[in-house]
């Protein structure tokens, strides 16, 4: 009975010293926050989901978060946002976004600069 | 006699032992190096797989691993509505697009031709894994010239053994697997493995750290 309560507790502290590591162990810092930017591109290659209306919620609670932790949202999030906010109508946000998209990535003048003129059509 | 078959029996070890230890032979960078591409346009993927799905499941998972290797990467969505505006819906026909004119509309450095191989579940009589195989070719949209190219797969049965639990156990495992692979999209989280494993910087013979990356530059230091 003894050695069994003994090996009880050896179980216990074995998986809780497993959850301390497992908790631990965090990979490499990445350079950007995605939250859901890959998994919402791909609902909106589905034409699955939510809707533009709510990848648009979504993107903009993810957007929060980022800021709330001074990090930077990845290549494409705001420009994608954007799109989103063209599809119901938002031409305004649109270019807001496309211009976030710009400032934070200057690689990216060539096509948000094609787009926005588009979207002044 | 004896001797002789004992001899060819060393040399047969003898080679299958060095073929195992043979180093990697490291890509050749040098077009890659002059080139120092900063930003990177990928193209919506061509499916060579019976999945119709395979396209847009990786093609919404390749920003990752080369965003957080350093590079800009061009918004996959938006890239995608462009392409379509003028026409152009089928990724073989958007991969034969001449490279200035993708320069001229996108302003990239370089693109990004990828290739899925294999998409979805394979079902053997003992076995059911969801696999993903593609390769990718990096090119300069200035000059046309090939920087890299390379390949990769990932199957979610890498780590499973099929120890002890005798045919029947097999095949009902095979087959409970093959429903769960096909009801929770495994294809498609197994596709994020593919991708990571195609294009995450890791030289000597993926791809290199981009501007953006705190390792720029140092992918070839020993």
């Amino acid at each position: 009975m003894k050695t069994n309560i003994t090996s009880k507790t050896g179980l216990t502290l074995t998986l809780l010293g497993t959850a301390l590591l497992g908790g631990c162990a965090s990979g490499p810092p990445t350079l950007y926050q995605w939250e859901r930017y890959q998994p919402q591109v791909y609902e909106y290659f589905k034409g699955q989901g939510s809707g533009a209306d709510g990848q648009i919620i979504a993107l903009e609670e993810d957007l929060q978060k980022i800021r709330a932790k001074g990090n930077t949202p990845p290549p494409g999030f705001h420009a994608h946002l954007g799109l989103l906010y063209s599809q119901v109508g938002k031409t305004d946000r649109l270019e807001k976004e496309l211009l976030a998209e710009k400032e934070l990535y200057p690689e990216s003048s060539t096509y948000m600069d094609f787009l926005l003129k588009k979207s002044k059509k | 006699m004896h001797s002789t078959y004992l001899k060819l029996i060393i040399v047969f070890f003898a080679a299958v032992l060095a073929s195992g230890c043979a180093t990697v032979q490291p890509y050749d960078y040098a077009a890659y190096l002059q080139s120092k591409p900063r930003s990177i346009l990928v193209l919506p993927p061509v499916n060579e797989s019976p999945d119709v799905n395979a396209t847009y499941s990786v093609f919404s998972q390749l920003s990752y691993p080369l965003a957080e290797s350093g590079y800009y990467i061009f918004p996959a969505t938006l890239v995608d509505e462009t392409f379509r505006q003028n026409g152009l819906t089928s990724p073989t026909d958007i991969h034969a697009v001449a490279p200035a004119k993708l320069r001229q509309i996108f302003g990239a450095d370089a693109a990004l031709y990828v290739n899925i191989t294999k998409y979805g579940t394979t079902y053997t009589i003992i076995s059911s894994a969801a696999v993903v195989s593609a390769n990718a070719r990096l090119v300069d949209l200035k000059t046309g010239t090939l920087l890299w190219q390379g390949s990769a797969t990932a199957s979610n049965d890498e780590n499973q053994n099929n120890s002890g639990s005798g045919l029947a156990g097999l095949l009902i495992t095979a087959i409970v697997k093959q429903i769960v692979n096909n009801v929770t999209d495994a294809s498609h989280t197994v596709a994020g493995i593919t991708s990571q494993r195609l294009l995450q910087a890791r030289a000597p013979n993926g791809t290199l750290f981009g501007p953006r990356s705190p390792n720029y530059g140092k992918d070839l230091r020993p």
